[in-house]
């Protein structure tokens, strides 16, 4: 008996909620720890990137608006989806990084995990980092934290899954929208999870995920003037002071590579880095 | 509406004593620029030069940088108990000596000594109050953040030299919000206050001499902005904070990109204030009149578009009118003057050419008729109606008397509206329905929001900005963020 000849995926992109090629046609090789093929990725265009902006952007207005508990819901949704394809995940991360199933799977169980603990985070954040601020005036002065608005987030390249996990999730549980970058070498478990997304009741456009060369999307992303913050985690540092200095144009926030430890615990400081204080004031009087 | 005529009343000029030419202030001691260059300082009031100060060149800041890398070992390594102390003290200081530092404020600045008497000084002793009891609390100052670098229940570290730029409308108060907040968290700092205003900052530094602050702590070197690049440039700086114009601070964040520096940048405004058909129209009046002319406009966060309901847009800008009618422009030290001298010849004629511009696209002009002196720099309140979203005077920050009217139907129009601007500082809400408030105050994108109130300030309230206004915040809790290493 001849073995079954497996169906194979077409990866493709992830914007708006739906899964276009790139506008451009073209595919890049993308092969496993050891050069051999695994498929053909979509190789994004400067165009792909200004269309998940406007995805982006236009998915704003509901994600913001919705109530933290509502967002919370979600990404606890998206842990659940992540989950129940947990074998999936094991294989492409243990195919990209060259690793054994058991330290892919403790990899992705670990991304799991990290997702639940920022899904928690919706309805909490603005306690901590807001403030009831005692001026000294006859004032009611409340501070809470917004989100940013667009962030184009250059996924980690040496962490295919859980290093992508770790930068998306605190920058979307506050209600900020976001264009991912995809590690350039290994993106196939970020166009996967895309497809995971769009079945955890995320609004489209929420999330959206570009493949390809990094420095080709990133440079129109980082001059964007639609783009409120970038997170440059996925830059080397020569790509990360070409962008950091375009990103100055409309005054961007960015967040700067440094190194990071994606198996240790996180601390708050990636939550905290796409947040705008807002400072209310009114009168008190009879 | 009987007009009252007022005596001047002028206050003396004899309480502060202004020396001929001063140097910078570096490692504790005054000492001219290394290559003796000097620029003057005028009295905008009357263009009399009130002192000639150094203009500090690459060698100068150099030095001056090294003096505050020489004290940050000792400075940080201080009990916060003992930092705050110094702090403690320089707020006393300042109390002290506020009616001279407020008359200082008003000749070299051109502000009204009402201003600078009631709302400057007071907030100038108050930040460092308030920042001086935060530096024994610095592990209680950023929440929600696990042990730093893995070591529980240490306190945050703070970044090392901090070079601060500030910008000439409110020249010790933007003083007061750096070198506090810098200070208590156990940096140390170079600060270049404005080329047109360096004469509080230089008075700053006697003030600490009588603190008895270590030297090197605080260095002041004055300068043009070539005295500015160069601070910011500087490699032996890890923190820039800045505050002044979005074009500058877009090339401060040009200037950064690619090193560790930490940055706090607070730039420009083109809030909106909104007015409802419900508000009380004398109130609103009041703010709106507060929100535009304090400080000549000279304000970041002025309310410099006025939307106003179209249902009362008559009612309004007929109260409007004759109030400005009542606003008395002239010499910054007297008492009754609500409107000083424009701070300089280039901010004047800034502001000339952008009303010019309302005027030719078709905006109409109005202000009231006054008298204006005949020495020094002045522009009389003025009103543009028939303002659309288009124009420059929409748009640019004129900072400067100068208020554009637009009109809106809805709440949805009004915010549209207000949000329709790459700047994202401040806004204004004024209506009787609470429920709308919260709703604007949460649609509106912008970094501070006075709701049936405006221009109000205070050391424990975060300031700053969305968008190309600018990032961080300065005054609060979140102020000690932009000076930690977290």
């Amino acid at each position: 008996m001849s073995e079954r000849l497996s169906v194979l995926k077409t990866y493709k992109l992830f914007v708006g909620g739906k899964f276009p090629r790139s506008e451009s046609g073209r595919v890049y090789e993308v092969t496993d720890a050891k050069g051999k093929w695994l498929a053909n990725a979509p190789l994004a265009s400067r165009k792909d990137a200004r269309d998940a902006v406007v995805a982006a952007r236009k998915a704003f207005g509901g994600w913001s608006g919705a109530t933290a508990y509502n967002r919370g819901q979600i990404l606890y949704r998206v842990a659940e989806m992540l989950e129940g394809r947990r074998g999936q995940f094991v294989a492409e991360v243990a195919e990209a990084e060259g690793l054994s199933k058991s330290k892919a799977g403790l990899q992705v169980d670990t991304a799991i995990d990290r997702w639940v603990w920022y899904a928690g985070w919706s309805d909490k954040v603005a306690q901590i980092a807001g403030a009831a601020n005692p001026v000294a005036g006859p004032y009611f002065n409340l501070s809470t934290p917004e989100p940013t608005g667009v962030v184009a987030v250059l996924a980690p390249q040496e962490s295919s899954f859980l290093g992508l996990v770790s930068v998306i999730a605190p920058a979307i549980v506050t209600g900020n929208t976001a264009v991912v970058v995809a590690g350039e070498r290994a993106p196939l478990p970020a166009l996967s999870l895309g497809e995971v997304l769009a079945t955890s009741d995320l609004p489209g456009g929420v999330v959206n995920v570009l493949s390809g060369r990094t420095a080709e999307i990133a440079a129109p992303l980082a001059s964007h003037q639609d783009v409120n913050a970038i997170d440059l985690a996925g830059a080397d540092p020569e790509l990360a002071t070409e962008l950091e200095r375009a990103a100055a144009e409309n005054l961007k926030r960015v967040l700067r590579p440094q190194p990071v430890d994606w198996t240790a615990a996180p601390d708050t400081a990636r939550l905290l880095t796409f947040l705008e204080t807002k400072t209310v004031w009114h009168p008190t009087g009879a | 509406m009987p007009v009252f005529e007022y005596a001047p009343a002028p206050e003396s000029r004899a309480v502060v004593d202004i020396a001929p030419s001063y140097g910078l202030f570096i490692d504790g001691e005054f000492a001219g620029a290394g290559d003796g260059k000097v620029f003057k300082t005028l009295s905008p009031s009357s263009e009399e030069v009130l002192s000639e100060v150094a203009q500090a060149g690459a060698e100068d800041v150099d030095r001056a940088v090294k003096a505050a890398r020489k004290a940050f070992g000792t400075w940080s390594a201080l009990p916060g108990s003992e930092r705050a102390k110094y702090l403690f003290r320089i707020a006393r200081i300042i109390q002290e000596r506020s009616r001279e530092l407020a008359v200082l404020e008003s000749l070299d600045n051109g502000k009204p000594i009402r201003e600078s008497r009631d709302a400057d000084l007071p907030l100038v002793a108050a930040h460092f109050f308030y920042y001086a009891g935060w530096a024994d609390k610095l592990a209680y100052a950023v929440r929600g953040r696990s042990a730093l670098n893995g070591t529980s229940g240490a306190d945050p570290r703070p970044l090392g030299v901090a070079g601060q730029v500030i910008p000439w409308n409110f020249p010790l108060l933007m003083l007061a919000w750096k070198i506090a907040p810098a200070l208590a968290t156990g940096n140390t700092v170079v600060l270049k206050p404005a080329e047109t205003t360096p004469l509080s900052a230089l008075f700053f530094a006697d003030i600490c001499r009588q603190a008895g602050l270590p030297k090197g702590v605080v260095n002041i070197v004055t300068g043009d902005g070539s005295t500015g690049a160069e601070l910011v440039g500087h490699p032996g700086i890890d923190k820039v904070a800045f505050t002044g114009s979005t074009e500058v601070g877009k090339a401060i964040a040009r200037t950064v990109a690619g090193t560790r520096k930490k940055v706090t940048l607070e730039l420009g405004g083109k809030a909106a204030n909104i007015v409802f058909d419900d508000a009380p129209v004398d109130q609103a009046v009041e703010g709106i009149i507060g929100g535009i002319f304090f400080n000549q406009g000279h304000v970041c966060c002025a309310g410099s578009r006025l939307l106003v309901q179209e249902s009362v847009q008559d009612e309004l800008l007929d109260a409007l009118k004759r109030r400005m009618g009542t606003l008395r422009v002239g010499d910054p030290l007297d008492k009754n003057t609500d409107i000083g001298a424009i701070n300089s010849a280039e901010q004047l004629a800034r502001i000339r050419s952008l009303a010019d511009a309302g005027e030719a696209e078709g905006a109409e002009r109005w202000a009231p008729a006054c008298e204006l002196p005949s020495s020094g720099y002045w522009f009389a309140p003025t009103l543009f109606t028939g303002v659309t979203q288009a124009h420059r005077i929409a748009r640019e920050e004129i900072f400067g008397p100068v208020l554009s009217v637009l009109t809106f139907r809805t709440p949805e129009e009004a915010v549209a509206k207000a949000n329709n601007t790459p700047y994202g500082l401040s806004a204004g809400i004024w209506t009787e329905k609470g429920s709308r408030i919260l709703w604007m105050a949460n649609k509106l994108r912008a970094g501070v929001v006075w709701s049936n109130t405006f221009n109000k300030f205070d050391p424990a309230s975060p300031f700053g900005g969305y968008k190309e206004s600018g990032y961080g915040r300065e005054g609060g809790r979140h102020g000690l963020e932009a000076y930690l290493d977290v």
